[in-house]
């Protein structure tokens, strides 16, 4: 059958065979395949833990973020209760590009988690297909000829080879999506050690590069609610500064008028 | 026939090649199309199709497939690949 299945299916059964192909002798043949089989399952474990060790560290790096959030907000409210709109236009432009971060940091730990169960999955099937194949080749031995043997070898190491392949395909997958998980990653920690998220009120106003960076790639819109629903809350006599109030919780940002951001751009 | 969902299990289906070409031709047209909406719609048609006719393997059971079907998440770049030779399968 052509298409997408036969392809596939011409595929996993080329690597199948090539795998029984190195043995020629019906018993090098079972301990071949078993001992390759349990290589794998290692593989498998292996595959397991280092996705499990991505997903850890993309956790490690949400909560830095959030640190982040709540700090660049404080700094917010501290430039505007002092007068320095500008300032607090910025912090709030960064908290916008690290809250947009934390969202995709959120989507890629949920992917690595289903990569997980996945992988998790697959590797119990294979124990199943592997424990069949060592009683099977134990009956092998016992009841059949040479010549009979052969052929019931390759019916049994072709079912587990065929899981084999299966697994290996689910990790390849596993692999290639941490590893873009983990380049991007990188990135982040590169951008936090150049200091993009880093203390807003010790920058001054002048503007460098990454400053312009993050005005075209943060969202002035969501910022310009963000500042005038603090200006808002600031003005309204609202908390005491570094005090950061629950998700909402303001109904003096609601009922306030949108302030057009008018001071802002000067 | 046994039929294999990649990352998934082992079905054997009776008397459906007809049917099973027929879904598969759809799924391929999509691909060439590079119509990933209606790739994704006809492959999950494939799917649920195997899945509604098919009686699990048991897990045990060492046959081997007559067909195998590539992972039920696979992108249309992915699917893609399949055909420029670059397959899934890894050596």
């Amino acid at each position: 059958m052509a298409g997408l299945t036969g392809r596939m299916s011409t595929v996993v059964k080329a690597k199948v065979s090539k795998l029984l192909d190195k043995a020629e002798d019906p018993a090098e043949t079972l301990d071949y395949s078993y001992q390759k089989q349990v290589e794998q399952l290692q593989n498998v474990k292996k595959g397991i833990a280092d996705v499990v060790t991505a997903k850890k560290r993309l956790q490690m790096q949400e909560t830095t973020l959030q640190q982040q959030v709540v700090k660049l907000d404080t700094q917010a409210r501290q430039a505007l209760s002092g007068g320095q709109e500008d300032l607090a236009r910025q912090a709030l432009e960064r908290k916008n590009v690290v809250q947009t971060e934390l969202q995709s940091l959120d989507t890629q730990v949920a992917e690595l988690e289903d990569q997980q169960t996945k992988l998790v999955d697959s590797e119990q099937k294979l124990r199943a297909k592997i424990e069949a194949f060592r009683t099977k080749k134990e009956v092998i031995k016992a009841q059949y000829s040479a010549a009979d043997a052969q052929v019931r070898i390759s019916e049994a190491a072709t079912g587990v080879g065929e899981q084999m392949a299966d697994v290996g395909l689910a990790m390849q997958r596993a692999v290639d999506k941490t590893e873009n998980m983990k380049a991007r990653a990188n990135a982040v920690t590169e951008l936090e050690a150049a200091g993009t998220f880093d203390d807003i009120t010790a920058l001054g106003s002048g503007e460098d590069d990454i400053d312009r960076q993050l005005k075209q790639l943060s969202s002035t819109s969501a910022v310009d609610d963000d500042l005038a629903k603090l200006k808002a809350e600031v003005g309204a006599g609202a908390p005491p500064a570094g005090e950061i109030p629950a998700a909402g919780a303001s109904s003096a940002a609601e009922e306030a008028p949108q302030a057009p951001a008018e001071g802002g751009q000067g | 026939m046994i039929v294999r969902v990649s990352g998934e299990d082992q079905y054997r289906l009776e008397d459906v090649d007809g049917q099973i070409n027929e879904l598969d031709n759809a799924v391929v047209a999509a691909v060439e199309a590079g119509d990933e909406q209606r790739f994704h719609s006809s492959y999950d048609e494939l799917l649920s199709f195997v899945r509604a006719h098919g009686t699990p393997l048991a897990e045990d059971d060492l046959e081997g497939s007559d067909l195998i079907l590539p992972p039920p998440d696979i992108s249309l770049a992915e699917a893609q690949s399949e055909f420029t030779g670059a397959g899934l399968i890894p050596d």
